[in-house]
Order: C-alpha cells, then structure tokens, then sequence
C-alpha cells in the first residue's frame, strides 16, 4: 500500500485566528439579497465587506425613456414594503415640478394610503427583528394585519404589493364606501394587536438582552453617514421630513416625532412602534377631515390637470378634447418644462428624494433617486464589528434593508 | 440669524469671490457651481461656516453638448438647524474626469461616489475604495453616459414573436 500522501494546507493557515465567513447573499438570515465577506475570530466580527448589486435594474436609466406616468411602475419597486409611499413621492415630485395644486381632499386621501404603507413598513421590519432574535409569534401574529392594509390598498387601485397607487395629481378613482369600511375595520382592530404586540417585546427581558447596546451608533456618526427616517431618530436627531418639507398637507395634522437616545437595535424598534402609534394618530385625523367634506366637494378625488391626468373613459369616447388628451398622455407628447428639482419624501427608511432634471423633452434628462437604504448600509461594518455574529444578523434586520430599494 | 439662500449666496461670494458661479434658486433651492479643483474647499466652507453638516444626495449627469464640462456631479447638502437646502455641483471634461473626494468630510459620500462612478466613470481622487458597486467588475463602460441610448421602440429589425414585437 502506498504511502498517504501529507496534505499540504495553504501557508500561513496553521497560524491564522481568525475565520472567514460567506455570510449571504441567499441566507435566511439576511432577508433579501446581501453579501457579506466576515472575518470572524470565534463568534466575534473582526471585519466585513458587504456586496450589494445582486437586483440591480438600471432604473435611472430605464426612467429616460418613459414618460412621467410610466416611471410609477419603477417606484413602486424601490422599497416594496411600502410602494405606496414612493408612488405618492414620486406624484408629489410631478406635482412640485409641474406646479400643480392638489385639492385638500386628496392631500388627506394620500396621507392615509402613505401612513398605512409606513405601519405595515415598520410591521414587518419590527417584526423580523423578533424572529431573529428568536420570537417568530410576534411575526405571525401581526402578518394577519398586514393583509387587512393589502386589502385596502387593493380596494383602492386593485394590486397589493407593488400597487402604482394614484396619479398625478390625485387619484384613479374614487375611494370607495368599501375602502372606507375596510380602514374603520382596521382601526378598531390594529391597536389592540399592536399593544399585544409590544407587550410581548418591550419588556421582554430575553428580546432586551439582545437588542440593547449591539448595532449602537452616536447621532454624530449616524448623520456624517446619512442616516435618515427611524435609524437616524433612534439615535436622537429629531429629523423627519413630514415636519421639515411639509408636503401633502401634513402640516394640518398633528403629530409628535419621537426619538431614541443610543441609537442601537433596541431604540430602532422603540421608534419604529412609537411611529405606528402616530400613524394611526395620524390617519384617523386625516379620516376625519376626509368625512367632513361634504356635497360636491366630498367628490374631489383628483386635480384639475387635463396635461398629465387621464379623462375618464366615457368622455374619451365622446368627447373631442378629451381623446385629444388621452391620446397625448399615452403616447406621452406632453413636453415637460425646463429645469430641475429635488423633492424628498418621508419614506419607510427615511429620506426619500426624487431629483429630476428636465431639458424641456417629453422625459426626464436625468431622474436620481435618493435611496436612504443604499446611504446607510455603508455604516453596518462600523455597526457590528467587535460584536457578535448573531447580533450582526438583528442588527441588519433592525436596519430594515430592502434590497429592491438600496440596488434601485 | 436665520440662514437664507441671499446669506448664503453673499458670504459664498465674500469668500471665493468669482470662482463660485451660476447662481440660480430652482424650486426654493439655491443651486451654484464651481470649478471642480475647489471643490473640497467650498464643501469644507459650507460644513464649517453655514452648518451644512448633512450630505444628503450626490450624483452624476452627463450633458454630452457642454464641452469641456460633460460631466457633472452634483451634491446636495442640508443644513438641519436652519432647515435649508443648497445644491452644489461641478463640472469636468469627460477625457480626464477628476474630481476630489468628499469620502473626508462625509462618510456617506463613500458609496454615493462609488455609485457615481460605476455610472458614469467620474473619478474621486483620494477615494480609499473606488470600485464598482452596483454593476458587476468585469463591466467595461459606464452605462449611465448619454452615449449609451437605451433601445429604440420603434425599430423594426428584431424578429422576436415571443415578445409581441413580431
């Protein structure tokens, strides 16, 4: 029998403390689609380089071939957890470019669908937050919920997930009595759930043990980052842009911006459940303005903007200026003025920017979207070296990365 | 003292005198340029002196007509105190696209620049990882230039039944 042959190991490998890890980009764990190359020494973060792209879908460029209607599509697709919020954000920018005005009704109508959309955002990025740290009741639980919201939004304008919601300049169509009765339904049943929900968190000493001090940064770092939305409150920068770029009248309502101190995985899901309380704050305000309006003007579902708002269809058949419309619209001869403008919104994750850039044709020169997921993902190796490798798993989770958002 | 685009726009003047340019507010915003050689200095300024501690967007256009400037980066900064908006950009040849980079004053400006340059080619001197980001490596050009049109939905050559083009 021959002699066994010696394994030879890679010089330098005998020495070596520390491990590498292929942690992604298919991992249950990472929910969506991340890579990250560890160094770990035992269960200790050394370093890590994160790869993002895997979903990339050359949406900037896709946007200078299509008319503004045909970019909603495209939104929608950023952060599918709450594609209604990019949709109103991308109308909104039209809007602010375009220099339309939206009736009150509207800007109410809107504020309920973009506040639903943030509770069902920060529903299931809290909630993932419970799974991985080893709670899945809490995720199956408020999943019921989140249909009732899906409900609406499909009530509304017939798709759930990735829903091109609205136009520009309001609505597709009237909210129904349905739509209605399906957002009282879900306001008299989501606080209980909600305040179960906290009850089996908050003070939950396991779920604390995990989530405090790992992921922490200071409000410093966390803006020369670019932090925005939940991440950057729950360092303690009362920053949000529903207070400082009011738009669709939210500065008729009334809200408080809560705020965290240390900025770790435990404050994150602090702000994130004191948000949904506002929200739901918010919306029955904004319901209750929405059934004040009364007669004709309880009607108003969209602006007055022939250019960029499709007729209805009966008038389109009858109705020589409005075929003329409608055929513009559609084949998208409608040139847009000259100029640019830079439109945040306040989305799931934070500041949400819309920049266009317009040379008078029938698209945009240029549409940039300020993604806040791409800006603060560059922080992570900062936010979990020197900690546990289970601690990186919650604190991707509490970043609430959404692939479809940061590979645009 | 409450901060106003005028304040900005006069002590911008005060201090680089003729270099910074182009002055012009677009929907509330005051937009400005300057050569792209000054730009760490204005940026530095405008942190330092004008509270504009928050780097909110920087990305790239290319404007194939404008000689000598094709491309441009343009960064958006927002001062939290005062609650205002400036947008700043620079111009540079697209033979030699050079550019400083921000990654110093704001950590955020790191992928921004790397997204800007996987796009549209700009090179950040002094970048400490300047690679592609969203694209893959191997990639060879730099999608986002004007020089790239996207495929023409009019054109007639493609036989393709499968897709309703037939």
């Amino acid at each position: 029998m021959e002699a066994q042959h010696n394994i030879t190991l890679p010089e330098g490998s005998i020495e070596k403390t520390t491990t590498t890890l292929n942690f992604g980009p298919t991992h249950p764990a990472t929910h969506g689609v991340f890579q990250n190359i560890m160094e770990i020494d035992g269960e200790r973060v050394v370093s890590t380089e994160q790869t993002v792209g895997f979903i990339h879908r050359a949406f900037e460029k896709l946007a200078e071939r299509r008319n503004l209607y045909q970019i909603t599509p495209i939104t929608d697709r950023l952060n599918y957890c709450s594609s209604p919020i990019n949709n109103m954000g991308w109308h909104i920018a039209c809007e602010r470019f375009l220099k339309v005005e939206t009736p009150k009704r509207v800007d109410y109508l809107r504020i309920i669908i973009m506040e639903l959309a943030r509770i069902s955002d920060h529903l299931i990025c809290n909630s993932i937050v419970g799974v991985d740290t080893g709670a899945y009741t809490g995720f199956l639980y408020v999943m019921q919920y989140r249909e009732l919201i899906y409900e609406i939004y499909e009530e509304v304008c017939g798709s759930r997930l990735t829903t091109n919601i609205g136009r520009i300049g309001g609505f597709e169509r009237n909210f129904t009595n349905t739509a209605f009765t399906k957002l009282e339904k879900f306001l008299n049943e989501y606080p209980k759930v909600l305040k179960e929900f906290e009850s089996l968190f908050t003070r939950n000493r396991i779920f604390m043990e995990r989530t405090q001090g790992t992921g922490g940064i200071s409000a410093e770092r966390a803006m020369n980052y670019g932090f925005t939305g939940p991440n950057l409150r729950a360092a303690g920068v009362d920053y949000d842009v529903r207070v400082a770029n009011p738009y669709s009248s939210y500065q008729d309502l009334d809200f408080t911006v809560p705020v965290g101190t240390t900025g770790d995985n435990y404050d994150r899901f602090l702000v994130r459940n004191a948000e949904m309380w506002q929200s739901i704050s918010i919306i029955r305000q904004a319901y209750e303005k929405v059934q004040s309006f009364k007669g004709a003007d309880a009607e108003i579902f969209h602006a007055d903007v022939p250019e960029y708002y499709l007729p209805k269809k009966e008038d389109v058949y009858n109705n020589m200026e409005a075929l003329i419309w409608h055929f513009k619209i559609i084949m998208g001869e409608v040139n847009l003025p000259k100029g640019q403008i830079y439109s945040p919104v306040e989305g799931g994750n934070g500041e949400l920017g819309f920049y266009l850039i317009s040379d008078g044709g029938r698209t945009p020169f240029r549409l940039h979207f300020r993604r806040p997921c791409f800006i603060y993902y560059q922080a992570y190796p900062e936010l979990i070296t020197g900690g546990m490798l289970s601690d990186a798993v919650v604190t991707m989770s509490s970043l609430n990365l959404i692939a479809g958002e940061l590979d645009a | 003292m409450a901060l106003n685009n005028e304040i900005i726009q006069s002590q911008l003047e005060a201090k680089f005198a003729e270099q910074v340019t182009s002055f012009s507010t677009d929907s509330g915003i005051l937009s400005f340029e300057s050569p792209a050689s000054l730009n760490l200095k204005v940026i530095q300024f405008l942190y330092d002196e004008l509270g504009f501690t928050f780097l909110t967007d920087l990305c790239g256009v290319n404007y194939p007509e404008n000689e000598g400037g094709e491309l441009v980066v343009v960064y958006h900064l927002h001062n939290f105190v005062e609650n205002i908006r400036c947008r700043y950009s620079v111009a540079v040849p697209v033979q030699q696209p050079d550019v400083f980079t921000a990654t110093k004053i704001f950590e955020a400006a790191n992928w921004m620049e790397r997204e800007t340059y996987d796009f549209f080619g700009i090179n950040f001197v002094g970048h400490p990882n300047l690679k592609r980001i969203l694209n893959v490596d191997e990639m060879d050009y730099f999608p986002m230039r004007k020089e790239f049109p996207l495929e023409d939905q009019t054109r007639i050559d493609k036989d393709d039944e499968m897709f309703g083009r037939g």
